[in-house]
């Protein structure tokens, strides 16, 4: 019995006849990983996109030195149409233009008790980046992207060697997706399909490896195809390399109808990613924690590997800010730890390194949630 | 672990336990098993296509399987066309896909098309163990589970060893070789035909069944499935010995421990239901049990063979109920809404009882409570509720001759649970919820005043005093109305009332209310969301026992939302006026050529053909004004509201016929076709030559947006003044409400507030139909500039044609009084019969007027909240104070004003 679970488990143990059956690229760091999600409950980062909108950064603030001329001075291409657009907005570029910008924000995660800090990268594939038409940095933007974090983590381990901390490589939704029809009035049509999405992630994923990521995470999921497709796009690349790295996942459930925008529940949502064995499936994003806790209920029940949730600081007001504090977010997040339900949390939009500092806080006593599997055969 | 049960999805998950028993797999999207599929597809008719796989689903199919295998479609577009297609449907989508096929590109391109975990159906041994692993590898990255068939290199196992033999490899190289979950796979060990006539084939079901109680012991985590109707084969064209077959064979296969199956799910009888003679004959045949048992089965097989697919199910009594005790039969006539026998059942009991009033109070009263009882837990819908407050109104009515006897003997009075005087505020006209409102608290033993539309507040007020009512309940449509209802609650303040006060209607909210309404008056003060909240909401108010925790909790929610609202941030901010202008929407005026119009100036329509209009309606607007939610036609076949919607739908479509035959309602409607151009965000319309022109004035978006995204304003529309070109600009009025008021009536004293809800329904309906035609003819006969034009209705609903209607009072264009202008214009009311309230409401209340456009990139839009600095401009423009501007824009301040 205790062999076959371990086979289940691919990402636990040496594995004789899995999917997983790769080594791990970083076998050290995957075992401390493994032993300190074995101890407490891990505390992930918040919103980079909260942090970056205080910095209030104009057009040329996006664009630093290399951009500032018009388009990419360090690309050799053709001048067109595409070198003239508006990069404001650009989050992911600040690792290449202000690197230190991004730097701080992971430092002052790290410092506010973060285990994890997740890679500025949300938008960085080819799909997203063509709105600004900068398609060809998405390996640079993942490889740096990846670089900055794991900069962060390692001089905060400095400080203190006795406790590890990760750099998760982020894989977002992109700006399309896969299950749905942009046209209502075409409800078979597609503006993405599996192929095209496979390879914009292996891409990512190939950056995001380069730039010494501890762990993948694909995150936002509102179209589980999409997903699917950078599931499949990750064990391409981990086949190119002969070795993985553990895989996270986390979806959003989009509003109170408790579905994925694409329309499944968390249970199916889970069912339809199990295959790829992660470490982790949680939920993150589009709602407060009270909102997400049924879901992330669900996913407690269902899942055999460790749960996360990282929601936002509430629902959005009317103007498009988030109004939930510090203390009542932690507090929330408190019951869940509480309840057995989760073995890592952060937060989503809307959240500050003081939101962190709050959960980080409130969990820290609170064992973490026990495999499901695990007590079954204690049991 | 035998807890390994397999985990599929679609939308939904579905988790395969011994619980289950049997897996249900729809067959008929299947263009190599169902002719009439076939045919759908290879005609490119995917919509009914569609309609196949949600019967499977509605008939209980719990995956969905799907083939595309026929040599003259292109499988793999046809695989990702259809499965995109019901990815887009939530009542199939929500089930996990098959993706069956004999080709691998068709299910590798099947495969890329599903979020949920499906199943691939199948790969085999057939071509060697190469091809094999490698496409058992792919599944599991894609995460699906997969059917294995019995076939290898040397072909299909028909004996149980073969079977065994070639299961036990493939499972041994799935799990060993690749590391496929046991409970992902599914062995599919060949159903073959039995009855055939031919000796070797009369064991086929047996060995299935042997094979199958086999498979299951060797590999208890992994499943036993087949194509059923394969079996039958022999009797095609005799479906009820078919289903007779499949059901056997079936029984005895699921004992043996097959527990999936492709099936045309719906048509499988009951074992038990089985004629005994048939099912022993069956038997025989699927267990082999005599020689002769083919002959014997066919013996008989003619006597059950019929013409067409019917149920089945014989015809049941549907007066069956009339023999039930009368208090039942009264049960039964409420929840069923049948008033054919209501009086003389009524008169039954009240000859039994002491007094009258026990009448009501009992049977019909405890009828009631079965209605609420079922409404309140989501199994009866809003028109079922409506149809059965007829039923008991018209045995009230009946009754109340003897109550008015009684109470002249002996003062008796019955008392109801509370009595609420209801109104649509002053200046509006909309009355349709507010009635199905009534109605229901109606049934709720609620004394209802209704005073009608367009009441002011004074009136209700008095009205409330007079009848000494225990609470108000104030309803509207229009924004405007939002104003008039924060007038009435400071009115009642100011009066020293105590009542609870309750708001509803479309354009009320929570927040409104918390905001705006709730703070004007210290007693309760309650939004309600619609009719089915209203009873919850006025009963807690009524009885001493929730009163207090009810209020408390309202209040809190309110002061809450005050709370938040007050500590909002700064939020997204407006951007200026000035650079809103600066982004305003460019119409490329230099290479545009504003297209005349054929016939300019003013058209009337009298009499209008309401046949002609019919096939114009929009019916889901219908369906959600009776709480229905879904779109039409799908709404009809909806797991939850289906029935009803049918039953409400074939209902409207009837009192149509006769609106139309008999000319209930007259249609009337004007348009106007003018010069005109733009000046910044007025619109200067000239009606004469030689005249001073009219102005429209029309506001800007004020959102901040990325370049090349506009912030519009309907003038953006209009060839500027500067430009030099002449364009134009229309305007509409029309109406399908004039005439109602007798029907009304007559309903009225019929006591029958469906028929009276129906029919203001059916106005509203026909009144936007008339809109969409009228605008139609001017896109193509009176403006001319799409004379070409040809759009089904579902197109046109779905506005695909060049040009826009915006109604002042709607997003684009927010200000109500723009109406006076038009109308003015228009001549409206002379033309068109349709008078304008002081609210700015049109009555009869179905009509609906509004601007033409006609610049093909016209589009709709939400103008959004204003700052202080365009109000200030609008109201110099309209030659208003700011106050008056803000009264009537109140609904868009991103400001609080003074």
């Amino acid at each position: 019995m205790d062999a076959d679970w371990k086979t289940r488990h691919g990402w636990i143990g040496p594995l004789e006849q899995s999917m997983n059956t790769l080594p791990y690229l970083n076998p050290d760091r995957v075992a401390k990983l493994e032993q300190a999600l074995s101890q407490r409950i891990l505390v992930l980062d918040g919103a980079m996109g909260t942090m970056l909108q205080a910095h209030a950064l104009n057009e040329s603030g996006y664009r630093g030195e290399r951009f500032g001329a018009g388009c990419d001075s360090y690309h050799d291409h053709e001048h067109g149409e595409h070198c003239a657009r508006d990069l404001r907005g650009n989050n992911d570029l600040l690792s290449l233009t202000q690197p230190h910008l991004i730097r701080d924000v992971h430092l002052a995660y790290l410092r506010a008790g973060a285990d994890l800090v997740e890679t500025n990268t949300f938008n960085s594939t080819s799909i997203s980046q063509a709105d600004y038409g900068l398609q060809h940095l998405v390996r640079e933007l993942n490889r740096e992207g990846a670089k900055l974090a794991r900069a962060a983590c390692d001089e905060i381990e400095k400080e203190n060697p006795d406790r590890p901390r990760f750099a998760i490589g982020v894989l977002g939704p992109t700006s399309r997706t896969a299950s749905l029809s942009p046209d209502v009035n075409n409800p078979g049509f597609r503006n993405v399909d599996f192929d095209e999405l496979e390879s914009a992630y292996a891409e990512a994923a190939r950056g995001l490896i380069d730039g010494g990521s501890d762990v993948l995470m694909v995150e936002t999921i509102f179209d589980t195809l999409n997903a699917k497709a950078a599931l499949f796009g990750i064990a391409t690349v981990f086949d190119e390399i002969g070795a993985r790295l553990p895989i996270m996942i986390s979806g959003t459930i989009t509003d109170r109808s408790g579905r994925t925008l694409s329309g499944q529940t968390a249970e199916a949502f889970w069912y339809s990613v199990a295959h790829a064995q992660p470490l982790s499936v949680g939920l993150n994003c589009a709602l407060g924690a009270k909102d997400l806790r049924e879901h992330v209920e669900t996913l407690a029940r269902v899942a055999d590997c460790y749960v996360s949730a990282h929601p936002n600081a509430g629902l959005p007001n009317a103007f498009g800010g988030y109004d939930e504090t510090p203390d009542e977010m932690a507090k929330t997040l408190a019951e869940f730890a509480r309840d057995g339900l989760l073995n890592l949390v952060g937060g989503c939009c809307g959240t500050t390194p003081a939101h962190i500092a709050a959960i980080a806080q409130a969990v820290r006593d609170v064992p973490p949630r026990a495999l499901p599997q695990a007590e079954r055969i204690a049991a | 672990m035998s807890a390994r049960h397999t985990r599929l999805s679609g939308l939904e998950p579905l988790v395969i336990t011994p619980e289950l028993n049997f897996i249900n797999i729809g067959e008929r999207t299947n263009v190599t098993g169902s002719a009439q599929f076939k045919k759908l597809i290879k005609e490119d008719r995917y919509d009914e296509a569609v309609e196949v796989a949600r019967q499977q689903v509605a008939n209980g199919a719990q995956i969905l399987d799907v083939n595309m295998d026929e040599g003259l479609l292109d499988s793999e577009a046809a695989m990702v066309k259809f499965l995109r297609l019901i990815a887009a449907e939530p009542d199939i989508a929500r089930i996990p896909v098959m993706v069956d096929s004999s080709k691998w590109s068709v299910i590798e391109a099947g495969l890329k098309c599903l979020q949920g975990k499906g199943v691939v159906n199948s790969i085999s041994l057939k071509e060697g163990e190469a091809p094999f692993l490698e496409q058992a590898r792919k599944i599991l990255r894609y995460g699906a589970a997969v059917v294995v068939m019995a076939f290898d290199e040397h072909g299909q196992a028909d004996t149980v060893e073969r079977r065994l033999e070639i299961c036990e490899r493939s499972y041994k190289l799935l799990t060993e070789n690749v590391g496929f979950p046991p409970e992902d796979i599914i062995f599919d060990s060949n159903i073959f035909p039995i009855a055939t006539g031919i000796e070797e084939h009369a064991n086929n079901a047996v060995w299935f069944i042997e094979a199958a109680k086999e498979l299951k012991q060797r590999f208890p985590d992994s499943h036993v499935s087949g194509g059923v109707s394969n079996v039958s084969f022999s009797f095609r064209g005799n479906n009820s010995v078919r289903e007779a077959i499949h059901c056997v064979f079936l029984y005895h296969a699921i004992k043996a421990g097959m527990n999936m199956g492709i099936v045309n799910a719906g048509a499988l009888p009951i074992y038990d239901d089985l004629d005994p003679e048939l099912r022993e004959r069956v038997e025989d045949v699927v267990l082999n049990r005599r020689p002769d048992a083919t002959e014997r089965l066919m013996d008989i097989a003619e006597r059950y063979k019929r013409g067409t697919r019917d149920s089945g199910l014989g015809t049941r009594d549907e007066h069956a109920w009339r023999q039930l005790p009368v208090a039942k039969r009264l049960e039964h006539a409420l929840v069923h809404g049948i008033d054919q026998y209501v009086i003389e059942d009524t008169e039954e009991v009240r000859r039994q009882c002491a007094r009258t009033l026990d009448v009501i109070e009992g049977p019909l009263m405890d009828g009631m409570n079965v209605v609420g009882d079922l409404f309140g837990a989501g199994k009866m819908f809003l028109p079922q509720v409506v149809k059965s407050a007829r039923v008991m109104k018209k045995a009230v009515a009946y009754l109340l001759p003897f109550m008015e006897e009684e109470k002249k003997r002996n003062g008796d009075v019955g008392k109801p649970s509370g009595k609420i005087v209801m109104a649509t505020v002053k200046g509006d006209v909309h009355d349709i919820g507010k009635n199905i409102v009534g109605v229901v608290l109606a049934c709720n033993n609620f004394e209802v005043v209704d005073l009608g539309v367009m009441v002011p507040a004074q009136k209700i007020l008095d009205t409330a005093r007079e009848q000494n009512a225990d609470m108000i309940g104030v309803s509207g449509l229009i924004t405007p109305s939002l104003e008039e209802m924060a007038h009435v609650a400071k009115e009642m303040q100011r009066q020293e009332f105590r009542i609870p006060l309750l708001i509803g209607g479309a354009t009320t909210s929570r927040a409104h209310t918390a905001l705006k309404i709730e703070p004007n008056y210290k007693a309760p003060t309650v939004w309600v969301k619609d009719a089915s909240r209203a009873v919850g909401v006025a009963q807690s108010l009524v009885s001493k026992e929730l009163v207090n925790e009810f209020l408390a909790k309202v209040r809190a929610e309110y002061a809450e939302i005050r709370e938040r609202h007050k500590d909002r941030g700064p939020g997204k901010k407006l951007v200026s006026l000035q650079h809103a202008r600066m982004q305003k929407f460019d119409g490329d005026w230099d290479n545009y050529a504003p297209p005349a119009p054929r016939n300019p100036g003013i058209t009337v329509f009298d009499n209008y053909d309401l046949a002609e209009l019919r096939d114009y309606i929009d019916w889901s607007p219908f369906f959600s004004a009776w709480e229905l939610s879904g779109h039409y036609p799908a709404i009809l076949d909806d797991k939850v509201v289906g029935t009803q919607a049918r039953e409400l739908f074939e209902d409207a479509q009837t009192m149509l016929d006769k609106v139309i035959a008999e000319k209930w309602l007259t249609a009337r409607a004007v348009i106007g076709l003018w010069p005109a151009n733009s000046v910044g965000e007025d619109i200067e319309i000239h009606i004469e030559e030689g005249r001073a022109p009219v102005t429209a004035h029309h506001l800007r978006q004020q959102a901040d947006k990325p370049p090349g995204r506009p912030d519009f304003c309907l003038a953006d529309f209009v060839a500027p003044k500067d430009s030099g070109k002449q364009d134009w600009i229309g305007g509409f009025a029309v109406t399908a409400g004039l005439g109602m008021e007798p029907h009304l009536e007559r309903f009225r004293a019929e006591h029958d507030d469906y028929s009276a809800i129906l029919l203001k329904a059916l106005a509203d309906r026909l009144a936007e139909a008339f809109a969409e035609r009228m605008h139609e003819r001017v896109r193509k006969e009176f403006w001319g500039y799409a004379s070409d034009e040809s759009l089904a209705n579902e197109a046109l609903i779905a506005e695909e044609y060049r040009g826009i209607r915006p109604a002042p009072g709607y997003p684009a264009c927010p200000d109500h009084t723009e109406k006076r202008m038009l109308f003015a214009l228009l001549d409206a009311t002379r033309n068109a019969g349709i008078e304008l309230t002081e609210g700015m409401a049109m009555y009869p209340a179905a009509s609906v007027s509004g601007w033409y456009f006609a610049h093909p990139r016209s589009q709709y839009f939400v103008v959004g909240r204003l700052s202080k600095e365009q109000v200030e401009d609008y109201a110099r423009r309209k030659g208003w104070s700011v106050t008056e501007a803000e009264r009537w824009l109140a609904s868009n301040l991103d400001y609080d004003p003074e």
